[in-house]
């Protein structure tokens, strides 16, 4: 239906240009064919057209951004976020204000300088000053710009703050993945040979102890106002993790573990007053291609006040517990002792 | 230098001389319209091959449009061209929708606006505005072509494959690209793209060369590179970029090949897939990133530059006024051209690479805005009281320096590591980049045609069709990519073939479908520019010798040139190329050729003392 549409649309536009370029040459030619002029008698239309472009295009785009903004992300939720969103719209201003001015002069000029016959152009092949100052402005506005940008990427690279809460983010096609260190908030060694239908994470229970205890939940809880270390690895190729709200991005890359820390500052709950929306969550998307079900890699992160995280967090069972046959099933020679140690509660 | 000079000359001659014999015998049909070794018949054949794939390159956009503005539509009416990429649902194939995505951004970046914008200009260009009767090596020329023709044939072919073609991002990163269990497109179909893009860089340096030794070594009597027009300083240093980094590009490919055939880990490690832990160790996908973009980068100003090199021509002529800042044009080209090669991990900020090397690299990104905006500075200060005549190129020059502008502001916010975090990989930089490089360079490649058509065609295309094409184009391009900003603020993230799954993109609905309406009408209209330009070729006015009155040396050559340009001797070059609406002058434009004892009446001072040069010359 849709496709007839589309057909009928495109074969009437194509019969109108037709006809409107028929029609046109006939003009030309009982008008007779005077000295060939570029541009003809177009130059006003064409100035005008301009002008009215220079208008509407602005009054759109100050109508609609307004209308836009209510589907924008709402306020940043982590600290950092705050300042790259200020730094964000402080750059969009400035900018603004150069796409405005320079698109003023680009549109006003063809109106005012048209083409007439009885004018000549201004002979003005250069001028030494304004070359300088308009190098020099835009040098020293970047800069600005720039530096704000510094001081905050430093801080966002830093290393994460000692007491952070680390949690592992781990991509694969087509889902994410996320564990957590269990009692000894320590996230166990893996290995990418140990990894099957079971043991998706590849934990190396073998190699490392502070795997017993640790816990793989299916949505990600994070504590507001606590620092969190996300140590994010791929399994088959790149992903990429993206937190919209809090605006972390990092890929994920297989064979290079990553990572990204930052600040929740307001919870799910808090968030859903602020928006009046009783349904919103925090969510966990891909941003980089990673095959068929990319557009689909959707984990609901969960920001709670740091007491309820701490009971949800107690009460999480260890993966080696709820796999209590594939711990057996790998014979190591202690197991038995080691899981149960971990799993007492 | 001594030795320069000899070969200089003695190649010049050699090619006089070569091309006298020329006439005297009859070409045929193959040698003149197929394997052509004449510069403006091989610019033709890049010419057409590029229109074709921007025809493919469009309808691949506007299949995924579909997708993306009416999600909800059934497209099974698709059916017959696509067969099985068509679910029983009536939906676009998901996978399908990948390979769209990843073909229209192959196609455009590197079929149309790469071969078809430089092949076509760099070209025609060229020799006719250097006064040379042809390209240093006619015969590598050729190659260059034929090299992109087959080229052309394999990414053609791969369209239309089982498993289709290539599907991992125009910027195919491993181990996606790597792994054919990864995705179906990551099979035979990625093969083929890798030997086409093999092929596509062959074709690029041997045009390249070209392109470089001509502008060196065949400049007429006269012409200095202070007399070069800009789009002749833009092509060549459009060729020095794509010589420098398509190289490694093809580096990048090779060591691809290697891991997808033959087993090695440079790309690869640790990775578990299908059920299989691979052997594969010690590789790094972030190493094919620096790899990629390290011709990435370059390769948006290779697309750029002509278009602003074009630009800048046809500015300055219908302003009827020197093109403002001629050596600070110079300048910021030269800038542009090194710096390019420095910025390449501004796309990286958040690949995982060494955060002080983000810094680094955000430093030397918003460096380069700096000559870009000259650029545009100088632009507006030649429209600046100028007599301004609206051709269909002018209008689409004034187009691009628009799109320029808007695209490039944005440039501004990405390249703010910090502020980068965020907006990477969102619909924000689609909308930045579809308007600084695509749109722009597209409009800079038709406003070159509409220009060049006369010289290339011997006809003049029809003006009304060309306005009425400038309009609905330049509003519908604006209406397709502005509103991609919003989307990118929202955070949708690229490459998604639905965004519903998700609360915080599930916006927005009416403007994805308000964008594929636009985009369509777009497309659409641009059928009024195919119909003008092929209805001109055969039935257009003839054009006059010189139609926009403009001072380059093209248009000192007949209505019709023949191989070898100018029919007796190539005119000298006495001035630079913008004397236009001189002070005194009896006309608003004095041509290259004219010699300053011809123009007494507008001499400047230091001009009347190069007179005593010119007797010299003659000579
Ligand atoms: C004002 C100067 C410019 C600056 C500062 C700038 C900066 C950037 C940055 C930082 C990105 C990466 C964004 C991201 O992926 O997160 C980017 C992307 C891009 N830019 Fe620019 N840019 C500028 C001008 C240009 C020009 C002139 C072109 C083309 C002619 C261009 C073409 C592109 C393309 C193609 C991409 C996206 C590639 C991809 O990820 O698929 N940019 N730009
Ligand atoms: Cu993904
Ligand atoms: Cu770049």
């Amino acid at each position: 239906m849709t496709g007839l549409l589309v057909l009928t649309g495109s074969i009437l536009l194509v019969a109108a240009f037709a006809l409107i370029y028929r029609i046109l040459t006939l003009i030309e030619i009982a008008k007779g064919r005077q000295d060939y002029q570029p541009g003809g008698n177009s130059h006003a239309i064409n100035g005008v057209l301009f002008i009215l472009f220079f208008i509407v295009g602005f009054g759109l785009f100050f109508w609609y951004s307004g209308k836009a903004a209510e589907n924008f992300l709402p306020e940043a939720a982590s600290e950092h976020g705050k300042l790259t969103d200020r730094l964000f719209w402080i750059t969009t201003g400035i900018t603004f204000v150069v796409f405005f001015l320079t698109h003023a002069l680009l549109f006003l000029s063809p109106y005012f300088f048209r083409y007439r016959k009885d004018r000549k152009a201004l002979w003005w092949p250069d001028n030494t000053k304004l070359e300088v100052a308009w190098t020099v402005v835009p040098a020293i506005v970047l800069t600005i710009l720039i530096l704000g940008g510094w001081w905050i990427w430093r801080d966002v690279t830093a290393p994460a703050p000692d007491n952070s809460l680390e949690v592992e983010i781990v991509g694969k096609q087509f889902n994410w993945m996320v564990r957590y260190g269990g009692k000894d908030g320590k996230i166990g060694k893996h290995n990418f040979r140990k990894i099957d239908a079971t043991n998706q994470l590849g934990m190396d229970f073998a190699a490392d102890k502070s795997n017993f205890d640790d816990f793989v939940p299916r949505e990600i809880h994070l504590p507001k106002g606590r620092s969190v270390l996300l140590k994010i690895r791929a399994r088959d190729v790149l992903h990429s993790v993206f937190l919209p709200h809090f605006r972390v991005k990092m890929d994920a890359v297989p064979g290079m573990p990553t990572s990204f820390w930052f600040t929740p500052t307001k919870t799910t709950e808090e968030m859903r007053r602020e928006l009046n929306d009783p349904n919103f969550n925090y969510e966990l998307a891909c941003t980089e291609i990673c095959g068929q079900g990319h557009f689909a890699m959707r984990m609901v992160v969960v920001v709670s006040e740091p007491e309820e995280f701490e009971k949800w967090y107690a009460s999480q069972e260890p993966w080696a517990k709820q796999n209590a046959d594939y711990i057996a099933s790998l014979n190591l020679e202690n197991s038995k002792e080691l899981a149960a140690l971990f799993n007492q509660k | 230098m001594a030795t320069v000079n000899i070969d200089l000359h003695h190649s010049v001659e050699e090619h006089v001389h070569h091309h006298d014999e020329h006439e005297h015998h009859h070409e045929s049909f193959i040698r003149k319209y197929i394997f052509s070794e004449d510069h403006k018949v091989i610019a033709k054949q890049f010419l057409f091959t590029g229109i074709f794939w921007a025809i493919i390159g469009g309808l691949l956009s506007i299949i995924f449009r579909l997708q993306l503005g009416f999600p909800e539509a059934n497209l099974e009416f698709l059916r017959p061209i696509l067969g099985d990429w068509i679910t029983a649902q009536g939906k676009l194939d998901q996978n399908f929708y990948l390979a769209l995505v990843t073909m229209h951004g192959t196609i455009m970046v590197f079929f149309v606006l790469t071969a078809g914008l430089s092949g076509t200009f760099s070209n025609f260009l060229i020799p006719l505005q250097i006064g040379a009767r042809d390209m240093a090596s006619g015969f590598l020329n050729m190659l260059s072509y034929w090299f992109f023709f087959l080229s052309s044939v394999v990414m053609f072919i791969s369209l239309f494959i089982e498993t289709g073609p290539a599907s991992g991002g125009w910027v195919v990163y491993p181990p996606l690209s790597a792994l054919p269990q990864a995705m179906p497109g990551s099979g035979l179909g990625m093969t083929l793209w890798l030997i086409s893009m093999s092929l596509f860089i062959v074709s690029s340096l041997l045009g390249g060369i070209n392109y470089i030794t001509t502008v060196i070594n065949l400049r007429t009597e006269g012409m200095s590179f202070s007399k070069l027009p800009l789009t002749i300083w833009a092509f060549f240093l459009t060729a020095v970029l794509g010589l420098l980094s398509f190289p490694v590009l093809f580096a990048a490919a090779l060591l691809l090949i290697f891991d997808r055939s033959f087993g090695t880990s440079f790309y690869l490690s640790e990775i578990y897939i299908n059920g299989e832990a691979l052997h594969n160790v010690g590789g790094s996908p972030v190493l094919y990133q620096h790899l990629f973009w390290f011709l990435g980068h370059p390769e948006v100003y290779i697309v750029m530059l002509p278009g602003l090199g074009i630009t800048s021509e046809i500015i300055a002529t219908n302003s009827r006024k020197p093109i403002f800042g001629y050596r600070a044009m110079i300048g910021s080209l030269l800038g542009i051209t090194f710096l390019a090669f420095i910025v390449w991990a501004h796309h990286m900020f958040v690949s995982g690479m060494n955060p002080f090397l983000g810094t680094i690299f955000m430093f030397l990104t918003l460096i380069i805005a700096v000559p870009s905006a000259v650029k545009v500075f100088n632009y507006l200060a030649t429209l600046w009281r100028g007599n301004i005549v609206f051709t269909p190129a002018m209008l689409f020059s004034i187009g691009l320096v628009s799109l320029f502008i808007t695209g490039g502001v944005t440039g501004i916010a990405l390249g703010n590591s910090a502020v980068d975090i965020q907006l990477h990989d969102t619909y924000y930089v689609v909308a930045h980049f579809h308007l600084v490089m695509g749109a722009a360079s597209f409009f800079g490649m038709v406003a070159g045609i509409y220009h060049w058509f006369p010289k290339m065609f011997g006809r003049m295309m029809n003006e009304k069709l060309g306005y009425v094409h400038f309009w609905i184009t330049f509003i519908g391009v604006y209406m397709v990519f502005f509103p991609m900003h919003y989307l990118g603020i929202a955070g949708f993230p690229r490459r998604y073939y639905s965004w519903t799954n998700f609360n915080a993109f599930d916006s927005f609905a009416d403007l994805n479908a308000f964008i594929s309406t636009a985009a369509i009408i777009t497309m659409a209209a641009q059928l009024i520019f195919l119909f003008n330009f092929f209805y001109s070729i055969f039935r257009g006015r003839l054009a006059p010798a010189n139609p926009w009155r403009s001072n380059t040396l093209e248009w000192t050559t007949p209505r019709f040139p023949g191989h070898g340009n100018w029919p007796g001797k190539i005119p000298t070059v006495y001035r630079w190329p913008y004397d236009y609406s001189k002070p005194g002058a009896k006309e608003d434009y004095i041509p290259q050729h004219i010699p300053y004892s011809e123009t007494p009446e507008s001499n400047l001072p230091h001009e009347n003392e190069l007179i005593a040069l010119e007797k010299e010359f003659a000579k």
